[in-house]
């Protein structure tokens, strides 16, 4: 089905000058998408995206009426894209005027304003297909996306624009991230909150209005959407995020348009999301700092301590252990036999984690404040995580006979 | 013209008024839990579970496109909830991925299946086709009376009557668990309410509402019915049963005010053409929406 030249060609940029243009333009696009949509995700506002997405379909309606009205086509993109914005504009104050002045909450202003401005969108759209003013084909690409057929200066254009908008997100990172990251200290290093929300408003849109012809206005929140959530498998830092669902974003985009350009019927817009989604999907499941196999490996490696101390203990209180995965932990580093008593090794290692448990139960004695970060640290070799001094220390309180403390277990 | 009313603007809008009824009553509690944006996610992923069951069965019949469709709802509502939990996100933003992600194979599938011999495509499954749902039999009253006449009527209406009844059912009868539930969930955990067998029940039936109604009218009207009246009502009322009737009330007119707009309002001003009923029906409701927001007398709530 896919054709392998065809898509390394898209891939070096050799399939055809209109193709590598938007490949770059959805380079970018992702990329601005990916950015914005984390300082989205982080201020919790990631579906006003969606309202904004489709409120733009009434504005692209009407901008076709008046260029046709004025004599023109009425495909005249940049016109078009304007119209979008006005309207993307008209329908995020709507949502604001919403949750500000009733008691609404966003997600009923959201779902509101999203479909009754779609659905103008809509009666605009059959009012132009009744007209039946001639090559009215290009408004319904607004819809899905589409770039087979684009023309060379729409998708110019589309480039152009795509690279304005990473500019303005690349020159505003600072100030966006700031206020995501903590807005206290945003405020008190003199950022105007209220104005760096608008800002980051005016950068959905632009992003969505850019997306509009290449991604389609139902699926354009995705790019803003899916690398940032994404992105936050892979870091809990802020800063680590924003790159990564920048890159996110503008592999989807890279790969998407390659892959559309190469396989028929592949429209460019919903193959740009499934790319987008499929990178979802690897980093839910593999990404080493909250995926889901990574968890799992980290819940494992932790309860195998939790038994190796206990069994540990139960050796050098001459217990039996009937725990099998106690006894399995044990087994595999051979400090029991297989009719389960101790050998040599094993007992040197009971000693040694008994001697562990009571320095860690003094350490904790001494220290209740660092009782949360030690209920995982205390099953390591304590010498990997406090200094020789803070041992020595414990071990002098440890041999002086007023302080014995009775082996307690985790 | 007058014979032709009957099959021609009363079916069709009676068709609009089930659909857009049997949402509202269900939206009320949606937007009261805040999971109005469940409707929106869920009628995007109806476009996969059909294109899937065209796929499987290769026929455009309706039962296995509606079970399809129900499917790919729960799904989808099991999806956000695994992102959800896993990813730790905002529940809009993981509601965010799923619906978009899965309506884009929706769309993928179709380009790539062959539909070219059936009518079947994006737009259609946005705002269907509500003006084409008529009765040409019902040329006059005494169509009501002839059971072959009264076998040509759309199976639309049969459905969505079918779905409000449903909807309305579950309201009366799981009114209690369902007020409980929404208002404070703690407490009815705590008092033996099954609160998730209620949740998971209201998602189901947003999904057989959504189906039902994306099938006849457009998942456009589907969204919109699903919010609009319903936020509307509560800007008119702090009492729940007074806001399920203005929201039946809204959903009613804006049905009816939308159709006849589309259609004879257009000829009223003199323009020779019709526009889309479904946009129509969902502008109307939005502009019902706006004026309640504007004069509504519980616009700001109990606390204004």
């Amino acid at each position: 089905m896919i054709d392998v030249s065809a898509f390394i060609n898209a891939v070096t940029f050799n399939a055809g000058y209109n193709t590598a243009i938007v490949a770059i333009g959805a380079v970018l696009l992702g990329w601005a998408g990916g950015t914005v949509g984390t300082f989205l995700l982080l201020r919790q506002r990631s579906l006003v995206s969606d309202a904004l997405s489709h409120a733009t379909l009434p504005g692209v309606g009407v901008a076709f009426l008046v260029m046709a009205s004025l004599g023109g086509t009425g495909r005249f993109l940049p016109g078009l894209l304007l119209g979008a914005a006005i309207s993307a504009m008209i329908g995020l104050a709507c949502v604001e005027w919403l949750t500000r002045k009733t008691r609404l909450k966003s997600d009923a202003a959201i779902g509101a304003v999203l479909s009754s401005f779609f659905g103008l969108g809509v009666v605009l759209l059959t009012v132009i297909q009744s007209l039946g003013i001639g090559r009215q084909a290009g408004i319904g690409n607004f819809l899905l996306g589409s770039t087979s057929g684009m023309l060379r200066n729409e998708a110019i254009t589309l480039a152009v624009l795509a690279l304005c908008v990473a500019l303005l997100v690349f020159l505003f990172r600072r100030p966006l991230t700031l206020v995501c990251f903590d807005e206290i200290f945003a405020r008190t290093s003199g950022i105007n909150i209220q104005r760096t929300d608008l800002l980051l408003m005016f950068l959905v849109m632009a992003v969505t209005v850019t997306g509009l012809r290449v991604v389609g206005l139902i699926l354009v929140v995705a790019l803003l959407i899916i690398p940032p959530v994404a992105a936050r498998f892979w870091t809990d830092k802020t800063n680590v995020m924003i790159v990564v669902s920048g890159a996110i974003g503008a592999i989807s985009g890279f790969i998407g348009t390659a892959l559309s350009a190469s396989v028929p019927n592949f429209p460019a817009g919903p193959v740009i999301v499934l790319v987008a989604a499929v990178l979802f999907v690897i980093s839910l499941l593999f990404a080493p700092a909250r995926g889901v196999f990574s968890g799992l490996y980290r819940s494992r490696t932790f309860s195998n301590k939790v038994h190796m101390r206990q069994g540990l203990l139960a050796i050098l209180r001459g217990e039996a252990i009937y725990d099998r995965d106690t006894i399995k932990v044990l087994r595999a580093k051979k400090f029991i036999r297989g009719d389960g008593t101790p050998t040599r090794t094993g007992l040197d290692a009971a000693e040694n984690a008994a001697r562990e448990e009571a320095l860690w139960s003094c350490y904790l004695r001494d220290n209740p404040d660092a009782a949360y970060r030690a209920a995982r640290m205390r099953l390591d070799p304590i010498a990997e995580r406090l200094t020789a001094g803070e041992i020595s220390e414990l071990e002098k309180q440890f041999s002086s006979p007023t302080t014995v403390v009775s082996g307690s277990t985790a | 013209m007058d014979e032709y009313y009957l099959g021609l603007v009363l079916v069709p809008t009676l068709i609009g008024v089930l659909a857009a009824v049997s949402c509202a009553l269900l939206g009320n509690f949606l937007v009261l839990r805040k999971q109005s944006l469940m409707g929106d996610a869920v009628s995007h992923v109806v476009l996969p579970g059909i294109v899937v069951a065209f796929i499987a069965t290769g026929s455009m019949a309706v039962a296995p496109m509606l079970l399809g469709a129900a499917v790919a709802a729960l799904i989808s509502a099991l999806l956000i909830e695994l992102v959800r939990n896993l990813g730790k996100v905002e529940p809009g933003a993981a509601m965010g991925v799923v619906f978009t992600a899965l309506f884009a194979l929706g769309v993928v599938l179709l380009e790539q299946s062959d539909t070219r011999n059936v009518h079947f495509d994006v737009e259609h499954a946005l705002y269907g086709n509500l003006e084409s749902l008529v009765w040409l039999d019902g040329t006059g009253l005494s169509a009501l009376f002839d059971s072959q006449a009264l076998a040509d009527l759309p199976p639309q209406l049969g459905r969505l009557a079918m779905a409000t009844v449903v909807v309305v059912l579950f309201v009366v009868f799981f009114w209690r668990q369902l007020v409980v539930s929404t208002f404070d969930p703690v407490f009815a955990q705590a008092s033996g309410v099954p609160v998730r067998f209620i949740g998971a029940t209201l998602i189901s039936l947003v999904a057989v509402v959504a189906v039902t109604a994306f099938e006849a009218v457009g998942a456009i009207i589907t969204i919109a019915m699903l919010i609009c009246p319903a936020a509307a009502a509560r800007l008119m009322t702090n009492r729940l049963v007074p806001q399920l009737l203005w929201s039946v009330l809204f959903a009613i007119v804006s049905a009816v005010v939308g159709f006849w707009a589309a259609g004879s309002g257009m000829e009223l001003i003199g323009s020779g053409f019709s526009v889309s009923a479904a946009g129509m029906i969902a502008a109307v409701s939005g502009i019902i929406l706006g004026l309640c927001a504007c004069i509504g007398p519980q616009r700001m709530g109990a606390l204004a």
